[in-house]
């Protein structure tokens, strides 16, 4: 320290000199923006400075626009421009002039003009387009620094659609002799390819150049794009492997230039963009994997040097290894690492080993109990964020023994915490834990209530929901049930007699109906007093009308019986003049229902009945009042799509509208009384409400002979009856987990088998802690890569919210198996009728293209019920969505009761899953080759008219082996995941979880499956709906089932789908899409191949588009075609083509830009292909 | 990387540059709500925050908070180091009277780092050192800050990691200006102090 102090006292005179003699910032202060920034300084207040800035705005426009002004001035007019915006003050009439001087200026000015311009405008700002000549010129300038600046703008900022005009010359410079413009442009591409990435798809071999330039810096820039490139497909760079290795084994040996070291250690940033390369090469790659081994201890070898920079390296080091296919001495390694990270001072360091056992505990989760005393220091600490990443630590080595323990400490930290996001996903993980692990029925109420308490109005709806149904179901066990639910119904009680006008209102409207569903069951009180509490409740000041109506719900199944008939008169007296429609409503139902005993316990019966609702989805016993309303001279109803073209050809509405409920939704009495999930969708309109309506209604409307199809368990399928089913949960308090060292033994009782280190130093109570949280961890476990084994049964039997956990948990390969690779070499063979997952196969006609469609989804449902409105006119159609859904239902459920089906269906559906049916319209060919060992795979046959993919081997293992076929349903893609048990054993509780970051995907029916018999086969299936084209997604998902009680496997798997697996030919007449084609604006250009071989070149190119996109050939004229196709129902997207020599020039049209472009990309790669 | 931004312990804004398209409204608030939330933490405490679903990793040299935002899956010790990078060469090209001199003199004279808005009369020296010379080159010469930056960062990600090339590049196009002779280098050679 003595010689820094010493240097800075030499130091000091000049730097008092500064006062008196002009230095760089004295000269600047002379000047305007230093006068300006001066005087900012000197003022005392904010409305001071607002004062001052608008003057000095006002001075600046005023010079700005005036003709005199010289670029020079102009240049620092634009400084002081920017200064002010930087303080928060809008100057945007200075933007034009930026543009201006970027274009217009010497180089000097053009500089600070391309800096406005790139902190002014944004992206999407529509004066960008202005700046694309200037850009343009400057691309082509003979001037090095003019080419920089250029290129540097691009890099950050570019509109999409001008991309083409420039393309031709960022490509060019990839090979200028100047390394820091190659360097540039390489970014350059990078950018592009981000924001459009079929834009670049022909310069691929370009950027293999780049890869291999001599100069280390623009090498390191191609880096990026290859990370970009790799993560989306993998399977494809596999051969750079080597050249990678390569690469990093260079740098770590220290063969760049010196001056690419950072505090002496060779070029760090490159060294992890390497290893971030190598880790998802390597991931679920053995052969892969082991040509990296060798390079990646060496780079932990190398990372000796106690700084920040070799502990940046290390980290991913730690994390590559962990990622690819394990190997002993290298993970005994990377423990060592995580170790020392987590014990070192350091807080930063700390935080990251947090971060890093996080990752690496799902794998092996003995680490944890290595740390476990620091782990406990750190739940301690001082500092929040080291809390919040312990916390998340600890939640994924949650199990059924420590969940009290860890649970208290998260909703600890949640009392503590203020902040939004971590509430919100803080109360999901409680509330995930709570419904897996509850130890016994008065932990998990009060737990969930301190979570609703807590979590409030900001946690998701499906928490509230999910409690609810849960309650609803029950468990196997009656009596365990009922003691649930008369817990739930005594701590609800005792909140409501506390102060309740603090309480969100999600937890009140949980109170409520949990006591007007369940209060009755405790015998011993009287109602009265539920139901002036909740009365209480409803005059409440505070109380959210959507909450009201809960409550006047729940005293609407409350009020029977002659005691209770004043009060409800009076509550219906006072609530029927409210401003409230449903409130008034709600009020209406209560005074009748109040008077007629007789049709309260019909509509309300008690107790609640667990059979199912079903509902007439078709709302035919709406029929006669429809007919009546088309008699009286209202106008048919039209479906959404129709409406919606109509829109489009009075060209109003350029956008599509998305998809949204029917608007008229007090009509749809779908909502189910049992059934608290559809409150999210129908807010304000409980579903309790609309239930009543109906049946009050029901005197006119005939209801009789109305089969119900559609009830609790078109979500939940696995709630069957069946006695023979062995229970898996354990119904009593305490939760067995076999597989687990100390079966069901209270936390305190549980003997430690960890090891402890140094037991003496540390203080009790710590120890206690570390025992409590850690138990039940060390045993389990083994080197597992494919995530840790499931080992304690969930108390609950809630399937599918496992996946949460799992898919949240890592980015890791864990949950994830790459089938790309496997499933594309068995089935070379397999002739893909539709582009094969893969996209590799060359795609052959499918036979029908403009199917007829049947809905069965519940959007599917939705529409049928209004279609239904016409009445007959429909009734065909109807009709069959009715069956389908009744059919979806009844093959599901004999499905899942197997071969033994006890239960007479009057569905031939049933049989069809065991039994093949002849007569498929299309031969399968091979899909018995590659399946002898186990059954003959076939989609349920509603399916098989539909347009279908090939049925696809997904993963398997010995128990189960899962396939998936895609299924091109005109409103939706349906994924049909077929499940087949090859082994002579059943195989119980299969659940089939599915997710992807961007399509909407939801579980048609039975995502779970009870019994799987040997060799047999199910169906589960998803419908994806895409809303914002994306070229190419990756789904992943997992398969766990059990083969005896409490072992559960997990079997993951993934796959790609493209956009094209959602575009739907769009059928109009040529005079129709002339007013479409009008009524959009942008265009997107492109010149494709020509298939020229045979004797029409259009013709034939349009029909290959044709047959492997699903488009829909409008006409073709002379030497022009017309396409359209649509995604899924929604937007449209319209293609003109037009021969030109050996190309074929097309001109895209459509709403949503990024589906031109995406289409265009298929069509591109579909042409190249050929 | 998805912005990164420079704010005094005032809480002014000195320099911000984003990488995703963002409204202006919502950079307001963003800035507002993290300046907020990074002056509120303790000099001990952990450079990383979660923040929203981003990471923010921060760090402070003498007056001046550098505060970078990114994604959960990013390094956070690489940012740190493109921070200190960014520093570095900030200081390079300034002369290096700027962040670290100011450093130095803190710790010798033990002032108090809390002392805030520079009162008018207070002994020529301080008030020298407080007002400008920390954030002084930033201040007076935010464009060349933006111009750095831009070198070495481009669209969120390190262009150039050699600190010879970053500022070759900037001095190549300085050359062309005309005052380039009375440019930041001007008045003092100090070595860098190592505090790191």
């Amino acid at each position: 320290m003595s010689d820094v102090v010493e240097k800075t006292l030499t130091a000091l005179p000049a730097l008092l000199a500064l006062d008196s003699q002009p230095g760089a910032a004295k000269l600047s202060s002379t000047s305007k923006l230093g006068h300006l920034i001066r005087s900012i300084t000197e003022l005392s207040s904010k409305h001071e400075e607002e004062k001052l800035i608008s003057k000095e705005l006002a001075a600046i426009k005023d010079q700005i626009s005036s003709p005199n002004t010289t670029m020079r001035q102009m240049r620092e007019l634009m400084v002081r421009a920017m200064y002010c915006e930087m303080l928060g003050y809008e100057a945007d009439f200075v933007y034009i002039h930026a543009i201006k001087l970027a274009q217009q200026g010497t180089v000097l000015e053009k500089r600070v003009g391309y800096l406005a311009v790139s902190l002014f405008l944004n992206e999407s700002h529509e004066l960008l387009l202005l700046l694309v000549n200037t850009v343009l010129k400057d691309l082509q300038s003979t001037n090095l620094i003019e080419v920089c600046m250029a290129l540097t703008v691009v890099s950050q900022m570019f509109p999409k659609d001008m991309i083409p005009a420039i393309l031709p010359l960022v490509e060019e410079k990839l090979s200028h002799p100047k390394e820091i413009i190659r360097r540039k442009a390489v970014l350059a591409l990078y950018k592009f390819y981000l924001i459009a990435p079929n834009q670049v798809q022909h310069i691929h071999g370009k950027f293999r150049k780049a890869l291999c330039d001599k100069d280390p810096g623009v090498m390191t820039s191609s880096l990026l794009i290859y990370q970009q490139l790799i993560k989306e497909s993998p399977a494809s760079y596999k051969d750079l492997t080597g050249s990678f290795v390569t690469i990093l084994r260079q740098v770590v040996g220290g063969k760049l230039p010196l001056d690419f070291n950072f505090h002496s250690v060779p070029a760090p940033w490159l060294q992890i963009q390497l290893l971030r390369i190598l880790s998802l090469l390597g991931r679920e790659d053995q052969s892969t994997s082991e040509l990296m081994y060798e390079v990646l201890d060496e780079s932990l070898r190398r990372a000796e040097m106690n700084h920040n920079i070799t502990y940046a390296i290390l980290y991913e080091c730690v994390k590559a290894i962990y990622t690819i296919h394990p190997k002993a001495d290298l993970l005994e390694k990377a423990a060592r690492c995580i170790g020392n990270f987590v014990l070192s001072p350091k807080i930063n360091l700390k935080y990251l080993g947090l971060k890093a056992l996080t990752y690496v505990v799902q794998h092996d989760a003995n680490l944890a109990l290595q740390h476990q005393m620091t782990i406990i220091e750190c739940l301690d600490h001082s500092d929040l964020i080291i809390k919040r990443e312990t916390l998340e630590l600890l939640f994924r080595i949650t199990n059924a023994q420590n969940v009290t323990v860890i649970v208290d400490k998260m909703l600890g930290f949640l009392k503590l915490c203020n902040d939004d996001y971590t509430i919100i996903d803080l109360v999901g993980k409680v509330a995930d834990l709570a419904e897996k692990y509850a130890p016994d029925n008065e932990w998990f109420i009060q737990t969930m209530n301190v979570v609703f308490s807590l979590g409030g109005d900001l946690m998701q709806p499906d928490i509230p929901n999910n409690f609810l149904r849960l309650l609803a179901e029950g468990s196997d066990n009656e009596e365990d049930d009922k003691h649930l639910k008369l817990y739930a119904v005594d701590s609800y009680l005792t909140v409501l007699k506390g102060d309740c006008s603090r309480l969100p209102q999600r937890f009140l409207q949980v109170v409520s109906w949990v006591l007007g569903e369940y209060s009755c069951l405790k015998e011993d009180e009287d109602q009265r007093e539920v139901i002036s509490l909740l009365n209480k409740l409803l005059e409440q000041r505070g109380v959210s009308s959507e909450t009201r109506s809960w409550v006047l719900s729940a005293l609407t199944k409350l009020c029977v019986g002659p005691g209770c008939a004043d009060l409800a008169l009076e509550l219906a007296d006072s609530l029927s003049s409210s401003l409230d429609t449903v409130l008034r409503q709600q009020a209406h139902e209560l005074r009748l229902l109040s008077q007629d005993s007789q049709l309260h316990a019909r509509v309300l019966p008690r107790p609640a009945p667990l059979d199912n609702l079903e509902v007439d989805s078709s709302l035919s016993f709406l029929d006669g009042f429809v007919s009546d309303a088309l008699a009286a001279g209202a106008a048919p109803y039209k479906p959404p799509h129709q409406r919606h073209e109509e829109n489009q050809q009075r060209a109003l509405s350029l956008e599509p509208y998305g998809l949204s409920l029917p608007v008229s939704l007090s009509s749809c009495t779908l909502t189910d009384r049992q059934s608290p999930t559809l409150f999210s969708v129908s807010s304000g309109l409980s579903g309790n409400s609309t239930e009543p309506t109906h049946r009050t209604g029901a005197n006119t409307l005939m209801l009789e002979g109305v089969k119900r199809v559609w009830g609790k368990e078109g979500y939940l399928p696995q709630k069957e009856p069946s006695g023979t089913q062995v229970s898996v949960e354990e119904p009593s308090d305490v939760v067995q987990s076999p597989h687990q060292q100390g079966t069901a033994e209270t936390l305190t009782t549980q003997p430690e088998t960890e090891p402890e280190p140094e037991p003496a130093q540390l203080d009790q109570e710590k120890q206690q802690l570390a025992s409590s949280l850690f138990v039940g961890l060390g045993s389990q476990n083994s080197m597992s890569l494919l995530g840790k084994t499931e080992a304690a049964a969930p108390r609950f039997r809630r399937k599918g919210r496992h996946h949460e956990s799992a898919s949240s948990s890592s980015s890791s390969g864990a949950s994830e198996m790459s089938s790309n690779s496997s499933h594309s070499s068995h089935h070379t063979a397999d002739s893909f009728l539709y582009g094969g997952l893969l996209e590799e196969e060359p795609a052959t006609p499918i036979q029908s293209l403009y199917h007829t469609l049947k809905s069965t989804t519940a959007n599917g449902s939705l529409d049928s019920r209004q279609h239904s409105r016409p009445a007959s006119g429909m009734g065909e159609n109807e009709g069959r969505d009715i069956v389908s859904v009744k059919e979806d239902k009844q093959s599901n459920s004999s499905q899942i009761l197997g071969s033994d089906m006890v239960i007479v269906r009057p569905s031939k559906m049933a049989e069809e899953a065991v039994v093949p049916p002849q007569n498929s319209s299309r031969p399968l060919p091979s899909t018995s080759s590659h399946s002898s060992d186990y059954m003959i795979l076939q989609l349920p046959s509603e399916l098989q008219g539909l347009p279908h993919s090939d049925i696809v081997k997904m993963t398997s293992d010995s128990h189960l082996s899962v396939s998936c076929c895609r299924v091109f349903r005109e409103d939706a893609l349906l994924l049909v995941f077929l499940l087949s048990n090859p082994t002579e054993t059943a195989l119980r509780d299969i659940a089939v979880e599915l997710s992807c970051k961007e399509l909407e995907t939801a579980s048609l029916k039975g995502n779970v499956i009870e019994c799987l018999d040997g060799r047999n086969s199910s169906v589960c299936r998803y419908t994806l709906l895409m809303q914002r084209p994306h070229t190419q997604v990756v789904f992943t998902g997992f398969v766990t089932y059990q083969t005896q009680p409490g072992h559960t496997h997990t079997l993951p798997f993934s796959g790609n789908l493209s956009t094209a697996d959602f575009i739907r030919p769009l059928v109009l007449s040529t005079e129709e899409y002339g007013k479409l084609w009008l009524s959009f604006s942008n265009d997107v250009k492109k010149n494709l191949p020509l298939l020229t071989n045979t004797g029409d070149s259009l013709l034939a190119t349009l029909n290959a588009l044709k047959d492997s996109l699903q488009l829909h050939i409008v006409d073709i004229i002379g030497s022009e075609g017309i396409v359209a196709c649509r995604l899924l129902s929604g937007a449209p997207c319209l293609m003109h083509c037009r021969v030109n020599d050996a190309s074929l020039a097309v001109w895209m049209r459509s709403p949503l830009s990024s589906l031109s472009d995406c289409v265009l990309y298929h069509c591109q790669r579909v042409l190249e292909e050929l | 990387m998805q912005f990164m931004l420079l704010f005094s312990r005032q809480g002014k804004l000195r320099l911000q540059k984003w990488y995703v398209p963002l409204s202006d409204k919502e950079k307001k608030k963003i800035t507002r709500e993290l300046v907020q939330t990074v002056l509120a933490r303790k000099p001990k405490m952990c450079s990383f925050l979660e923040w929203r679903d981003l990471k923010i990793v921060y760090k402070r040299y003498a007056s001046l908070y550098f505060c970078c935002a990114i994604e959960d899956q990013d390094n956070e010790l690489i940012t740190l180091e493109i921070i200190h990078r960014y520093v570095e060469l900030l200081d390079k090209y300034f002369g290096s009277v700027g962040v670290f001199l100011l450093f130095t003199l803190l710790e010798m004279f033990q002032i108090n780092h809390s002392y805030t808005i520079m009162p008018i009369n207070v002994k020529p020296v301080f008030s020298l050192v407080f007002l400008q010379v920390c954030e002084l080159d930033i201040i007076f010469n935010f464009e060349k800050a933006y111009f750095i930056l831009d070198e070495f960062l481009l669209g969120g990600e390190a262009q150039e990691t050699s600190k010879k090339n970053v500022l070759k590049a900037i001095e190549q196009a300085d050359l062309l200006q005309e005052d380039a002779k009375v440019s930041a280098n001007c008045f003092l050679c100090v070595p860098i102090p190592r505090f790191m």
